[in-house]
């Protein structure tokens, strides 16, 4: 498995024939010990794992109910907290339809942890933005809870999160309990809203210029890849130089083990290279419409 | 001695950059407002005679909806600006503008804008290439919002 929390200097390691170095596993039966609504069709999986499980912010376990299927599912929980691992998931498929319609007390097949994860250590030092828009929160939220532990390390650290609608907002009890530190910077916003909404109302890219970023802010950005895209320039335009920008790329992962192929975007492998980029490493190949 | 709004115009980052004598001229056309929470800036349909440089507050624009709630487009906070249709014939209103929370703005005069702008070409194209940079964004904004990049996904 190819894992870093620090930035490689050299950029993701593209794939190569015969480059067969992923960690394939039979997944293993996690109980599922509680079910949480967050939003019309997102529900939380809280699941014990079978043996000691760790894993660093960013990366993603891959969820499977026999008979039905697999998908890639970000873990959503804190790192730093043992016992407990949680999986945020959107009902969008039959698979991802059957994990939420889970109970407590069944169990999923899991294996993992995958993936390159959040670069905490690059951004040490300087300010810290997380970007994210919709159910892209849950798969960064891990990298705030471990900015808040070693919140000494950062200068300031600031969410920026959208969604469509109010009723979309995932994990809107902790924002209460983020905005009431007074060293992390909480900005929320909505594509459409009514008058029952009192928040901001507009694309997250538009949270950028009055957030006072600049050369020193390491930008961590997830969600669809056109609000990446967006969110991109508006931090480019803000002074964030390219090499601070991180984002979480998503593309059909199949086996997570760089065996199958079918996560392929340019020369990388998701599951393997990513999913968390550096932006100048895959810049190229984000406005190739093939891909 | 009669006051200046030129400070509060020179704080505001839509002026940010700006030649001073042209600030000094506008600060001719600058009026401070406060706004409570609920009370509306302008609304659709109006005469559209002033823009509002928001330097504390929210102001949501909405557009009002027979049997329903007012929906919200957009909403402006610190450092924005809120209304082109001074800019523009007819000069009215496209939308209501109503201050969400209690709102400190700079109000500019239209006619008073326009006239400056008439008078004086190197203005007025500095201000035009200013509305225009704040129009492309909110379109660009309006696009992305369009997509509704959210309601798409697929099974990972």
């Amino acid at each position: 498995m190819y894992t870093t929390a620090e930035p490689d200097p050299a950029g993701p390691r593209p794939a190569g024939p015969g480059d067969v170095t992923g960690d394939w596993a039979e997944p293993r039966p996690w109980l599922v010990t509680a079910v949480r609504d967050e939003a019309p069709d997102v529900v939380t999986l809280s699941c014990t794992p079978p043996a000691r499980f760790r894993f660093e912010p960013g990366q993603f376990n891959m969820l499977s109910l026999p008979g039905i299927g697999e998908v890639p599912i970000s873990i959503s929980g804190d790192p730093a907290a043992g016992g407990q691992v949680l999986h945020t998931i959107r009902d969008v498929g039959p698979v991802t339809r059957a994990l939420c319609n889970l109970r407590p007390g069944q169990r999923a097949g899991v294996r993992g942890p995958y993936g390159t994860s959040w670069p905490l250590a690059a951004a040490a030092g300087g300010d810290l933005v997380i970007v994210a828009g919709g159910v892209g929160l849950p798969p960064i939220r891990p990298a705030l809870y471990q900015a808040l532990h070693d919140r000494d390390r950062f200068g300031r650290v600031m969410l920026l999160y959208g969604a469509r609608t109010p009723l979309d907002l995932l994990f809107t009890e902790e924002f209460g309990m983020w905005r009431a530190r007074d060293d992390v910077d909480v900005r929320v916003t909505v594509d459409t809203a009514g008058r029952q909404w009192h928040g901001n109302v507009g694309v997250v890219p538009a949270l950028i210029p009055g957030a006072g970023l600049g050369p020193e802010t390491t930008a961590f950005v997830v969600g669809p890849e056109i609000m990446m895209r967006f969110t991109i320039r508006a931090l480019l335009v803000a002074g964030v130089p390219p090499g601070r920008i991180y984002l979480s790329m998503e593309r059909n992962m199949h086996c997570a083990a760089a065996l199958c192929g079918h996560c392929q975007f340019g020369p990388f492998l998701v599951c393997r290279d990513g999913p968390v980029f550096r932006y100048p490493d895959v810049a190229r190949w984000l406005t190739i419409r093939e891909l | 001695m009669k006051q200046t709004h030129e400070p509060l115009l020179r704080a505001h980052k839509f002026f940010a950059n700006m030649a001073p004598e042209h600030v000094s001229l506008l600060a001719g056309c600058a009026a401070t407002a406060t706004f409570p929470p609920g009370a509306f800036l302008f609304r659709e349909g109006e005469p559209a005679d002033a823009c509002y440089l928001i330097r504390f507050g929210r102001v949501a624009l909405e557009v009002p909806a027979p049997g329903r709630d007012a929906l919200t487009v957009q909403t402006l906070t610190e450092g924005d600006v809120a209304g082109f249709s001074w800019l523009l014939e007819p000069h009215r209103w496209e939308f209501d503008g109503q201050a969400s929370e209690r709102v400190l703005a700079i109000r500019m005069d239209g006619a008073c804008l326009r006239d400056k702008c008439e008078q004086d070409p190197i203005l007025g194209y500095e201000l035009m290439r200013r509305f225009s940079n704040l129009a492309v964004a909110r379109l660009q904004a309006t696009r992305l919002q369009l997509l509704d990049v959210y309601g798409h996904v697929h099974d990972r």
